[in-house]
């Protein structure tokens, strides 16, 4: 698919390039791992370009997660994920803050329900011991305590201090923003389908685009990745087999109902259902795991929900009576086995990062570190010329509660959707610019718009307006309409008079932007408007009483005002009975 | 704050839908400095893009649509001299009160003697219902469709499925006929309609096929909709259509009170009041859709203007003050009561209850209910297993009973239930 507006390559010098040299790097899939990667080569020097077979980034398995900055510390002790979760956790921690990315040290609890998994917890803190994770086990009651919240049933567990949350979209866009501003370059809608090696660069074959040529070939593409090897190499190593996990999102004041990010003991094919509030101040739940074939829908599945809102509240009981604001799903890209799936071959000069299952967005950095070291060890020189001495930090826009928003500030252009407090400004912002939004998920990641507890009731009129013609897949797909835009609204003709001004607040004293209409009809004092837009001079008549196009007389009775009358004390009988 | 709004007004109004406007009007009319606080960049609330008639018989004897509706309100509320500021966002409400304001000046704290809440209801999105399937493109409430059509000249789709029944139903396919669209089908999980003839003879006139006892069981499509999977008496099927608008189960837009000191009702959504429309807090107000789910535009203006009234009285120390009160309860068959506690002091003024739209020192307070299940039986208010007052009912949970009280209710609590008939 050509997105009608592709991100264009940012880097003049490295779009001039592109038709002599190749690319130092080729990272093909724009999740978090492939942002990660990306950037960490782009810091090392490298010239690099990320290929995103979508319209936007993050379109895989990185647009939905459980969002928790890991530990570790119930990873394999000793294999790559454990120390990728390790270095990744760490290096997260000493960055976040220069890119603008939010860090809640929430800490997480492990809780056992039951003396079955009371019995597995020293096993868990040992292997925590051996991650170097530091846990505390807890009794019952001080769980309890800690979270007075809990429904019955805790049995035991320990504390993980050092499990976080965190933003789930600005990390990878903040990484993938700092790899741009340093040189790489990026094309969405790029879908790689297949190359050929000549022993000292690749030819990749990309979709209804020209071949790109680069040094090397990061193989990052997520639930795809399988299939982008078997592409390149002619059989793949392994095979992904997507693994469903679905959520409940509950509104704001359901956060306050945990402290601590809730975990259950882990089994040996999930870390189970997990409570832990989000970024954005909501309360998360989930997810499920479920083992499906289609690489690309995560489909919610109504039974399973209800199953899982139920578990939810035997966890916490007063989410009874909170309201559900949001569902979605995500697909882990897990292969057929456990473990992370990289390996090097240097002969082709190609790396896979496959099978990224479930730790992703906290391995992401440790995993690119891994990654930048199995490039520069194939050959010298691959990884191209000299790291900057100073390279550029850009920060992210901060959409997470606890930090300064955009709306606290002046000049904001106000807020567009209400639920989650976005405004024009936001979202002007994030369509702009080398890594602006293409798609409305894409928006929804950058500013959460729709994503609050009205889900578009209030703001999609707004945002299809401000959208419009920008996005490669519109927000409202163009049918004909004979009603033309305003056809019958109060922005057509509303005029809003300050015509007699009270003693404490002067006609004039309007807000210094609105601008004066001259627009007054005949029978109003001069008016002025504190409403934005709605200085027009069409003179339309305040009230045009439209007889519209209703089909019968009984339809519009349908909609009548039945308040009863006052003198009445009697119960309001159905009509037509 | 900056010299934009006035930061001291008497009344400041929170909506500017048809009870914030009204209330506005009134205490004008009563000499109140008046400041009314939207978020949209147009005042008006709902009607401004609820496209069709009939709004504004009672008001202004005229059949009138929804945008003309509005724009007449909030054309006289400006020339009464009431300030409206439009694009303008409460983000908080602080005893004082005080509340803090977000526009595109930033953030800004204003101090007005007296707080209306009049921010209305919503409908409840596909998220909130459970409903499965992918999430396409085109699933919309009933009222971002009027947005996108009235505000935008914007058709998201052209047969979409219409999910329940409720009026506010009958309004979206309305608005899909006025926009040249049509729906594939109307479903409904209940046996019957929720509204009765004649919105129920709506989808017949229309030619949509209309299924009851029906439910979505999963929404298809990838980037837009593409059908919707049903099960209903004729078992499972798929229904084609590029589109689902999300009717109805209106919520009060309260999410602002939470996290403060005015108590709210699980059984309305919105803020506890007392016959006067008083929160819990004595300086703050309420009115409108806020106030419950979800009665019309009519009779929302009736509460915004029975407010201002109390208003104007609180601000001359004439009502009661917070004190002894009969408190109700809910009991069998009753899904809510507004108001929930009556005050009981012998302050100079009485009013009879939000909406009551009448001379504020009539003495009875009346009750608005809605019932859970339809009912042939009687509505009884008791204290103490004593009966106080009643109302025969033959009735449906869609239909707002009144009930008034006797004068000089007793101080306590008050259980409201129903008594069905053997
Ligand atoms: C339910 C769930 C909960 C999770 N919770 C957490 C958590 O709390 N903490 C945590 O650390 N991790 C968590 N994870 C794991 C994390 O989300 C994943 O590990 C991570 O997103 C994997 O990223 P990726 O970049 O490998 O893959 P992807 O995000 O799938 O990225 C691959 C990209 O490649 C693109 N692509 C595919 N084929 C091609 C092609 N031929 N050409 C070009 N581009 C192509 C795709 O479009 C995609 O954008 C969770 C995952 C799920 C599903
Ligand atoms: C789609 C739809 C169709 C309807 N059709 C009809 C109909 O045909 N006839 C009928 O009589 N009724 C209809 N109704 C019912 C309608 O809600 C009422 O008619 C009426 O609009 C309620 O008035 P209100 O003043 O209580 O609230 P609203 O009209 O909802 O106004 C509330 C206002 O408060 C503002 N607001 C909320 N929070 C804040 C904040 N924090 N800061 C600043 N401003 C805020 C909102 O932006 C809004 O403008 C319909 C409702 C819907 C949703």
């Amino acid at each position: 698919m050509t997105p009608a507006v592709p991100h264009a390559t940012p880097s003049s010098a490295a779009a001039a390039a592109t038709d002599t040299a190749p690319y130092d790097v080729a990272v093909v899939g724009a999740g978090v791992v492939g942002c990660a990667i990306a950037r960490r080569l782009a810091l090392e020097g490298a010239r690099v370009v990320v290929l995103e077979k979508a319209a936007d980034v993050l379109a895989g398995a990185s647009k939905a997660n459980s969002a928790i900055l890991h530990t570790g510390f119930d990873a394999p002790p000793g294999t790559l994920e454990a120390a990728c979760i390790a270095a990744g956790h760490a290096e997260y921690r000493a960055i976040h803050d220069r890119l603008g990315l939010p860090l809640i040290e929430t800490g997480a609890l492990v809780i056992a329900w039951n003396e079955t998994e009371a019995a597995r917890l020293p096993a868990l803190m040992a292997d925590a011991e051996r991650n170097d994770v530091p846990v505390h086990p807890l009794t019952a009651a001080e769980i309890r305590r800690m979270e007075p919240n809990l429904g019955a049933g805790v049995a035991g567990g320990f504390r993980v201090a050092g499990e976080a949350i965190i933003d789930p979209w600005s990390t990878p866009h903040a990484y993938l923003a700092q790899a741009l501003a340093n040189g790489a370059a990026l094309m969405t809608g790029a879908e790689v389908t297949g190359g050929t090696f000549d022993g000292a660069a690749w030819t990749l074959a990309v979709a209804h685009r020209d071949a790109v040529r680069a040094r090397v070939v990061v193989n990052a593409a997520g639930l795809f990745g399988d299939r982008v090897e078997a592409a390149l190499l002619g059989a793949s190593s392994f095979q992904i087999r997507p693994r469903k996990g679905q959520f409940i999102v509950y509104d704001k004041p359901a956060a306050a109902l945990a402290g601590h990010i809730l975990l259950p003991v882990p089994t040996e094919i999930t870390k189970g259902v997990v409570v832990c509030r989000t970024a954005f101040g909501n309360l998360l739940v989930g997810p499920t795991a479920e083992e499906q074939e289609d690489r690309t829908t995560a489909a919610l599945d109504a039974a399973l929900l209800e199953r899982l809102k139920k578990r939810a509240e035997a966890i916490v009981p007063a989410l009874e009576g909170e309201t559900v604001t949001a569902l979605y799903a995500g697909l882990r890209p897990a292969s057929e086995a456990k473990e992370y799936r990289v390996a090097a071959h240097p002969d082709r000069r190609y790396v896979a990062v496959g099978g990224i299952r479930s730790t992703g967005l906290s391995a992401a950095l440790g995993l690119a570190v891994h990654i930048h070291g199995l490039v520069a060890g194939m050959a010298t020189g691959v990884m191209g010329g000299a790291a900057p001495a100073d390279p550029v930090w850009p920060r992210v826009p901060n959409i997470a509660e606890g930090a300064p928003r955009d709306w606290e500030r002046p000049g904001n252009g106000g807020i567009v959707c209400h639920c989650e407090s976005v405004t024009r400004r936001e979202i002007e912002a994030a369509l702009a610019g080398p890594l602006g939004a293409r798609t409305v998920a894409g928006l929804k990641r950058r500013t959460r718009v729709t994503m609050g507890r009205c889900q578009g009731f209030y703001c999609s009129a707004a945002l299809a307006a401000l959208t419009d013609g920008r996005l490669a897949e519109p927000f409202v797909p163009a049918h004909p309409t004979p009603l033309g835009a305003g056809a019958d609204h109060p922005a057509a003709s509303v005029h809003v008079a300050a015509g007699r001004a009270l003693p404490a607040m002067p006609a004039d004293a309007l807000p210094s932007d609105a601008a004066p209409t001259g627009s007054a009809r005949a029978e109003a004092p001069p008016a002025e408007t504190a409403c934005a837009g709605a200085a027009r001079a069409d003179g339309q008549p305040a009230e045009t009483a439209r007889r519209d196009a209703g089909p019968a007389d009984a339809t519009r009775a349908a909609v009548s005002d039945t308040a009863p009358s006052p003198a009445t004390v009697r119960a309001t009988r159905e009509a037509g009975r | 704050m900056s010299a934009a709004t006035p930061d001291a007004p008497d009344l400041a109004i929170i909506g500017s839908g048809p009870a914030g406007l009204a209330a506005a009007i009134a205490a004008r009319a009563l000499g109140l400095s008046v400041l009314v606080i939207e978020r949209e960049a147009e005042p008006g609330g709902i009607p401004r893009h609820c496209a069709h008639s009939p709004y504004g018989w009672r008001e202004y004897r005229r059949l009138m649509t929804g945008p003309a509706f509005a724009r007449r309100l909030a054309d006289d509320a400006a020339r009464a001299g009431a300030v409206i500021a439009c694009g303008t966002t409460v983000m908080a409400l602080n005893p004082g009160p005080a509340l803090t304001l977000a526009s595109d000046r930033g953030i800004e704290t204003i101090t007005p003697a007296r707080v209306l809440l009049a921010m209305g209801a919503r409908e409840t999105p596909r998220s909130t219902r459970l409903i499965g399937g992918t999430k396409p493109g085109g699933v919309l409430n009933t009222g971002a469709l009027q947005g996108l059509v009235h505000l935008n000249g914007m058709l998201p789709f052209r047969r979409p499925v219409v999910l329940g029944t409720e009026l506010v139903a009958f309004s979206a396919l309305l608005t899909l006929r006025l926009a040249g669209a049509n729906a594939a089908a109307m479903v409904e999980p209940a046996d019957a309609p929720t509204a009765r003839w004649p919105a129920a003879l709506l989808p017949r006139l229309l030619r949509v096929p209309l299924h009851l006892g029906t439910r979505i069981d999963a929404i298809e499509g990838t980037s837009r909709v593409e059908g919707v999977r049903v099960t209903g008496p004729r078992g499972t099927r798929r229904i084609a259509a590029d589109g689902v608008v999300v009717t109805g189960g209106f919520r009060p837009e309260a999410a602002l009170l939470r996290g403060t000191t005015i108590a709210l009702d699980p059984a309305t959504g919105g803020p506890v009041v007392d016959q006067f429309g008083r929160t819990s807090d004595p300086a703050v107000f309420a009115a409108g859709n806020l106030l419950r789910p979800v009665e019309t535009a009519g009779w929302c203006h009736r509460e915004g203007r029975a407010a201002a009234a109390t208003i104007a009285a609180s601000l001359a120390g004439e009502l009661p003050p917070h004190g002894p009160a009969l408190s109700i309860t809910l009991g069998d068959g009753v899904a809510y009561v507004v108001p929930q506690r009556i005050a009981l002091g012998t302050g100079p003024h009485h009013a009879r209850g939000p909406g009551a739209g009448s001379a504020p020192d009539a003495a009875q307070v009346r009750l608005q209910l809605r019932l859970t299940a339809p009912v042939r039986g009687e509505v009884r208010v008791e204290v103490d297993g004593r009966r106080i007052a009643s109302l025969p009912v033959d009735s449906r949970p869609e239909r707002r009973l009144v009930l008034t009280l006797p004068p000089d209710v007793p101080p306590g609590s008050a259980t409201v239930r129903v008594e069905a008939e053997a």
